[in-house]
């Protein structure tokens, strides 16, 4: 069901940002599951979210056009052979967010590519979930992302969770140019072909990352994710000035050269919001009095409402994303394809950098789905995707002030996050230094038999990935001068993330002024839904 | 024996398998060799069990004392051949599912494997090669010229003791406590899990369980396979 036809047409005709002025009406900001209404100083320019790009009219045709004109080699069906042993990897739940209505994209391209396998005499068919080292999905996430006509048909033996500790569960392919480790997971590396389903949500995702993050284990991952990688990466969601990027397109090239590797490909617009939430989409001058009404009404029931259930009540609406762009074949062109979409979707130009960002920080990241959005999760956020959420400059100048909404609850999910809390606990207070704690921790936390087994048995993040997520912060801690959190509910989780803390929006403006003067350049990021700056210039 | 410089020591009963040393006595108790002996012990054990339960609420070490006591009179022998017997026939359809895959993870890690139980010795060996541990530390029946005395060669293990008996494990063993593991069900063993690096919550009861929440130890369940 698509109904913002109106909105659309409205967007099309208005520039993405806004400069405030004296009559402007407050802006909406998230801090976690709270909605705050706040005046914005004069001259604040605020980045609105493109409009929706308008959905793929027949997702099923495309896909099917995609498989059969394929980027770089033969159509899928010629590849096919009687007999064959195809692996099929699938993106996990960190994509898209929030979990998107069903049917899921990923949902649409298995109803179409299973059945051609199975016309083609292709038995031996295993569905794999590229988790890498997240949590493994529950019974009843992976029944949602395939459907029950899938699920039932090959759950649990033929669809399953990757296992990046399963003792000979991955092999090593070799090495790269530049000594990275090829680690990939067995089956696929063993099948005659594998195809990666992928759904792209940022510019940051797909291509080489999907076969070479997903189906690796710890040591796989740790060749990019590094303090140093994440240094010189400008940014992480610009895959051609990321170093990060650069390991994982090595591994990737490897990896195609000694793998039959078909990718399929496909990303989203951005409509994150509709029906009674679609005012979340519109910018603040273009609410309604019905517009209103709904946002006092559910300001008023946040307020009142406990933490778990304002979560679950955000959680449980599903986005009302549309596919927008479906690309097959071999791994570079295909992302290419894909990159221009998302680029398409995401980036508003800008020509300016801003002393002071203001990014609110909403409910859930790629880490929190049915979960809580932790402390070293805020950080990611914050330091990590949305500082990273430009190409070209960064939004914010070098040394500038971040401010973010969040309450920095000490809070966390000791089933999805047990080895978050102990590197909050025990590691945070003794350095944030990044490379320190790479070095005298990283592999104790990764090698930890509890974590290990709570990854493999239940649904706990690997025990390393709270490095991960720290050193995902590593280049916007090098690059702002100062971080304040409004809101925070508490003194000493800002003060351990190395931040300042300020009651009101106000109140951080006021510090931020004190520090680049009352004629700082400010401006604001209004998600979500995603937007991204561009600044080339 | 693993070279490791840490290990990883797990409690028995209600962590690894779902058994506890009443099943075990009981097996024994059923298994006497003669109808009236059996009948005798059976009886003897059923009675016993509102002062075994009120024991256990009051003070594990008077429960242990006491429970230890109704071996008196046991041939060493005897015990010994039966404890084949009650491996197979009970402690190893009580493992738990995710036992085994537990306790490779922690091997894998580098970590040597050590029981720590306070039940006897001769009643979890099996269990203990079956598991693949490397060291086990349970109590010890004293036997007088080859029968039981019904009396446990003291230290007790349990509770606090438990905590006393890993310490001097690793010193004796040059294990690094700090970096080592326990993994126990039971609030009775918080002493053994507050000593080493990393404890963990196994299958927790309801005072463990909130003694990990409010510690922000793990908790694992290994109840499924």
């Amino acid at each position: 069901m698509r109904e913002p036809k109106s909105l659309a047409r409205f967007y099309e005709g208005t520039e993405q940002i806004v400069t405030i002025d004296r009559d402007s009406p407050p802006r909406v900001l998230f801090s976690g599951e709270d909605l705050l209404l706040e005046d914005l100083p004069v001259g604040t320019k605020v980045i609105y979210p493109k409009p929706p790009i308008e959905g793929l009219s027949n997702v099923k045709s495309a896909i099917r056009w995609a498989i059969n004109h394929p980027e770089g080699c033969d159509p899928l069906h010629a590849m096919l052979r009687p007999g064959m042993k195809v692996t099929v990897a699938i993106d996990d739940i960190s994509l898209p967010l929030p979990p998107m209505r069903t049917p899921d994209a990923r949902q649409q391209v298995l109803e179409v590519i299973l059945p051609l396998l199975e016309e083609s005499g292709v038995d031996d068919v295993h569905l794999v979930i590229a988790i890498a080292l997240h949590r493994r999905m529950t019974e009843a996430e992976m029944k949602r992302m395939v459907g029950e006509k899938i699920f039932d048909a090959y759950y649990p033996d033929r669809y399953y969770n990757h296992d990046a500790e399963e003792p000979g569960g991955c092999v090593t392919l070799g090495e790269t140019e530049h000594g990275e480790k090829v680690i990939v997971n067995r089956r696929a590396a063993e099948s005659d072909l594998l195809i990666y389903v992928n759904l792209n949500l940022v510019p940051m995702d797909g291509g080489h990352k999907s076969v070479g993050t997903g189906l690796t284990n710890y040591e796989g991952v740790k060749a990019h994710h590094t303090p140093d990688h994440i240094r010189k990466s400008h940014s992480y969601m610009d895959p051609e000035r990321s170093e990060m990027h650069r390991s994982v397109d090595r591994i990737g090239r490897y990896t195609d050269r000694n793998m039959n590797v078909f990718h399929i490909e496909t990303t989203i617009n951005n409509r994150m919001f509709d029906g009674a939430l679609g005012f979340l989409m519109k910018r603040e001058e273009d609410y309604t009095d019905g517009d209103r009404l709904k946002l006092a009404g559910m300001r008023a029931a946040l307020r009142n409402m406990p933490s778990l259930a304002k979560r679950k009540m955000f959680q449980a609406v599903p986005a009302a994303y549309d596919v927008i762009a479906v690309h097959a074949g071999r791994t570079e062109p295909t992302h290419a394809k894909i990159l221009e979409r998302s680029w398409a979707q995401y980036a508003v130009d800008v020509d300016f950098q801003a002393d002071v960002a203001i990014f609110p920080i909403p409910f859930v990241s790629p880490y929190n789905v049915n979960s809580i959005l932790n402390p070293l999760l805020v950080q990611v956020m914050a330091c990590g995707y949305f500082f990273n959420f430009y190409r070209g400059k960064p939004l914010v100048k070098k040394g500038g002030t971040l401010i973010i909404t969040h309450p920095c609850s000490d809070l966390f999910d000791p089933e999805h996050h047990p080895s978050y809390i102990e590197f909050f606990h025990r590691l945070l207070p003794e350095t944030r230094d990044a490379e320190v704690l790479e070095r005298k921790y990283e592999r104790e936390f990764a090698e930890n038999p509890t974590y290990v087994h709570m990854y493999r048995t239940g649904n706990a993040y690997h025990g390393a990935h709270p490095f991960f997520m720290w050193y995902w912060g590593e280049n916007g801690r090098q690059h702002l001068g100062r971080i304040i959190a409004v809101g925070a509910d508490n003194e000493h989780v800002p003060r351990m993330m190395g931040w300042e803390s300020a009651q009101t929006l106000s109140e951080a403006i006021d510090m931020a002024r004190a520090v680049h003067g009352r004629g700082a350049e400010i401006a604001m990021l209004h998600h979500p839904p995603i937007v991204m700056t561009q600044n080339l210039g | 024996m693993a070279e490791a410089r840490k290990a990883a020591f797990f409690d028995v009963d209600g962590t690894l398998v779902r058994t506890n040393i009443v099943h075990a006595f009981a097996f024994y108790a059923t298994n006497q060799g003669t109808i009236l002996g059996t009948a005798w012990k059976t009886a003897k054990l059923l009675a016993s069990i509102p002062v075994f339960m009120a024991t256990d609420r009051v003070n594990r070490k008077v429960f242990n004392e006491l429970f230890y006591s109704y071996y008196e009179g046991q041939t060493e022998d005897r015990l010994e051949t039966l404890a084949e017997e009650l491996f197979e026939d009970v402690l190893k359809p009580a493992i738990y599912g995710g036992t085994p895959r537990l306790i490779e993870d922690c091997r894998r890690a580098g970590c040597r494997i050590v029981l720590v139980t306070g039940a006897l010795d001769f009643t979890v060996r099996h269990l203990a090669r079956h598991l693949g541990a490397d060291d086990v530390i349970a109590n010890r029946m004293r036997f007088v010229q080859g029968v039981a005395t019904g009396r446990v060669v003291p230290p007790i293990i349990e509770g606090a003791h438990k905590a006393l008996v890993i310490r001097d494990y690793c010193v004796k063993e040059g294990l690094q406590l700090e970096k080592s593991f326990a993994y126990s069900d039971s609030f009775s063993d918080y002493p053994m899990l507050a000593v080493v690096g990393h404890p963990a919550a196994v299958n927790p009861d309801a005072r463990l369980a909130r003694v990990a929440r409010a510690y922000e130890w793990p908790i694992i369940r290994t109840t499924e396979g």
